[in-house]
């Protein structure tokens, strides 16, 4: 083996030929990364957390949560559905043109061909868009983590792991406070057989000096302190807590589009 | 060589001692669960840090300086550098993993070092890596042998991978999911293709000449070298994750070619050893490196079956990554370091390690623990990753509940590799100990007989490149 050089050079070309395919391309495509507009809206997005969430963040970091949770739904695919909006002017028309076709569980492209159809023959249909996978299902999202989720974020806590369930969205499904806070002291008095440990060197166990702490925590049977003390979160649990809250993936847009499920009207 | 060894043997127990007791935490989620720095968050990435920068890049390092020495037919020189190095290496190491115990962590997989470790061990590799590279410019014997091109890449890839991750995600990080592909490209390329560079050099070299048949042959492992190189360090972008999709695509691919590498190496290992591996059972660092790269073949598959989109419904975020890595980093790259050790650490001091029959013993732990730990962890990830796809019949707590009798086998097995390391840590650390007196007596003998230099006149010199 004599070509040293020739073999040297040739190792150098090919790692640094990953080095420019993962480090400076994405560098370059993402680097400038800008909000993008909500589908259907003028509002963009992400709107950044707030303060209180970003520094629980660092909380979030320095526990290693992501140990344990991942904050990236995935999706399969979606489903459509036509939801006729309108009969227009002859509704025993369009009644007659839906009455053989499967209005549920479509693709886009036949979905766009039956909206067609009814549009012809003077009625108004829109479709509404589902995204669908396992994650979706468990109701940990309702579309897929894309890049603009994260765009503000130092660090990106993506994980790898699912110890614990995905955090995306957790802001949307477990939007109180008070709950977060209470999971983080004893996971087990909100979740039963909850695997995931205590957090309760983020509260302080302390003597009710008079009145009762107006954040104290107010824990269920068997998790109480003793008698005469209170539970009360540190400012880091607040943080975390306040970051938690802040994990709303919920928006569509253009690159992960959905129908948001319409307000239920209360009577 | 024995401030590398020794400092790596010490993280590989502490590694080990964090490992298990993060893992103790699933059966007894209250098990010391009152103090912040032993929180599972914190000593899960600290017990890996310790294994990857404690045990494994210092072992490779000294396995590295000594082979390129000996290939190039020069005697180590100016052994207080190495020696330096290394103390800084291990000092960054604890402070590394202090940093990540108090909450400093970078938050960054496999980057989690604040700069009070990060930036140490980077100039100590340096230093190392230099030295390393100095000896090799004036090695007598020019002709280069394969394990040197393994050695050589690996030894100034490092650098490189190192100093981006660490300027573009510590020091001046990029914005979004650019932080997230950076780690993944890090990780891999730390992981699979430095420990792969280093583990098949040292592999190279040492299973001909354990049995004492020639390497067959040079070219088909030049064209691995090649093929690894090309394929494997695109790897490692998970499938699905939330990238341009052109990033994880090109990924899957690159992992899917990585077969032809793997194959090459597996014909390589199974030409050079056919029909001696019977005679060879009783040489422990023969069994330590076929084991390895067993280890190293089967690992490359688990890393292909993850990168496959098809397959990866089943495997990404389970246990079965976490079961690829340990394979690896264990399995492969520690079992080899660990033949390696057993090997050079007597011919460099010339002394023999005190316990000779724990090395075997060690042996048999490390695998029968380290098939305690992969082989659950992988079944246990595949169950897992279909029971987290059937969210209609199968709720979340189930899942987790669905893992324990998997994770039990597996503390089992992490017990396991505890105490073999602790016999590998009480032969490094006795023959150092051996080492030390013999040094002090020679010292004596040089000091009480004056007039006759000669005779301990060449070996202090030789001492210090043991020490080394």
């Amino acid at each position: 083996m004599k070509n040293g050089f020739l073999i040297f050079f040739a190792s150098f070309v090919m790692l640094g030929g990953s080095w420019c395919g993962f480090v400076l391309a994405p560098v370059l495509q993402l680097g400038g990364q800008k909000q993008t507009t909500i589908l259907n809206s003028s509002d963009v997005y992400p709107a950044g957390r707030p303060g209180l969430a970003n520094q629980g963040l660092q909380v979030y970091r320095a526990n290693g949560c992501a140990a344990c949770h991942t904050e990236q739904v995935q999706q399969e695919g979606v489903t459509c559905e036509v939801v006729l909006t309108s009969s227009g002017t002859n509704p025993p028309a369009v009644t007659n043109a839906m009455s053989s076709l499967k209005l549920t569980g479509l693709d886009k492209n036949t979905a766009d061909v039956i909206v067609d159809r009814i549009t012809a023959v003077g009625g108004k249909a829109e479709i509404h868009i589902t995204a669908t996978g396992p994650d979706i299902a468990r109701g940990w999202g309702l579309r897929h983590s894309v890049a603009e989720d994260f765009l503000y974020d130092d660090p990106v806590q993506l994980g790898s792991m699912r110890i614990g369930p995905d955090l995306a969205d957790v802001g949307s499904r477990r939007p109180d406070a008070n709950w977060q806070l209470l999971h983080l002291y004893a996971p087990q008095s909100v979740v039963n057989g909850s695997a995931m440990p205590p957090f309760r060197y983020l509260f302080r166990i302390q003597k009710i000096g008079g009145e009762p702490s107006p954040g104290a925590l107010n824990l269920p049977k068997g998790f109480t302190p003793p008698a005469g003390y209170e539970v009360v979160p540190t400012a880091s649990a607040q943080e975390l807590a306040a970051y938690l809250l802040s994990l709303q993936a919920d928006v569509p847009l253009h690159d992960a589009p959905f129908t948001q499920p319409p307000p239920v009207s209360k009577p | 060589m024995l401030a590398l060894f020794g400092g790596a043997a010490l993280w590989l127990v502490v590694g080990s001692v964090l490992a298990l007791i993060a893992s103790i935490k699933f059966h007894a989620p209250e098990f010391l669960a009152n103090h912040a720095c032993l929180t599972y968050g914190r000593l899960q990435p600290a017990a890996d840090d310790a294994l990857l920068y404690g045990f494994c890049l210092p072992a490779g390092l000294g396995v590295a300086l000594w082979l390129l020495a000996r290939l190039g037919g020069t005697p180590l020189r100016g052994a207080i550098v190495p020696i330096a190095a290394a103390n800084l290496w291990h000092l960054g190491v604890f402070a590394g993993l202090a940093g990540i115990l108090i909450g400093d962590s970078t938050g960054f997989t496999w980057l989690e070092f604040p700069r009070g470790g990060s930036v140490p061990i980077f100039f100590a590799y340096l230093l190392l890596a230099l030295w390393a590279m100095m000896n090799f410019a004036g090695r007598r014997e020019r002709a280069l042998y394969p394990s040197q091109w393994f050695l050589v890449a690996g030894l100034f890839w490092f650098p490189w991978i190192y100093s981006t991750a660490n300027l573009l995600l510590a020091t001046s990080p990029v914005r979004g999911v650019t932080q997230a592909v950076i780690d993944w490209w890090f990780a891999n390329n730390l992981l699979v293709v430095w420990t792969g560079l280093m583990g098949l050099g040292a592999t190279f070299y040492f299973l001909p000449k354990l049995i004492g048949r020639p390497l067959r042959s040079h070219y088909r492992v030049l064209f691995a070298f090649c093929t690894f190189m090309l394929f494997a360090t695109w790897c490692g972008i998970p499938p699905g994750a939330p990238v341009p999709a052109w990033i994880p695509t090109l990924s899957a691919v690159a992992a899917a070619w990585l077969l032809v590498p793997l194959l090459v190496v597996f014909l390589v290992v199974r030409q050079t050893v056919q029909g001696s591996v019977k005679s060879n059972w009783q040489n422990t660092p023969f069994c330590f490196i076929g084991s390895g790269i067993d280890a190293f073949l089967l690992s490359g598959l688990m890393l292909m079956l993850m990168a496959c989109p098809q397959l990866s419904r089943y495997t990404s975020f389970t246990w079965f990554g976490a079961a690829e890595t340990q394979l690896r980093l264990y399995g492969f790259f520690a079992l080899t370091m660990f033949g390696a050790v057993y090997y050079i650490l007597p011919r460099a001091v010339a002394l023999e390690f005190p316990f000779p029959k724990l090395a075997r013993v060690h042996f048999w732990l490390s695998l029968a623990g380290i098939a305690l730990l992969v082989v659950p962890l992988a079944i246990g990830g595949v169950v897992q990753g279909w029971k987290l796809r059937h969210p209609d019949t199968i709720a979340f707590a189930d899942t987790t509940k669905a893992m324990l009798p998997f994770l039990r086998a597996s503390t089992t097995g992490l017990l396991l590799m505890l105490l073999g390391n602790l016999l590998f840590f009480a032969n490094v650390m006795g023959l150092t100990l051996h080492w030390k007196i013999a040094l002090i007596k020679q010292f004596i003998a040089f000091v009480k007989s004056p007039l006759e230099p000669g005779s301990a006149y060449a070996s202090p010199r030789r001492d210090k490149e043991a020490q080394a």
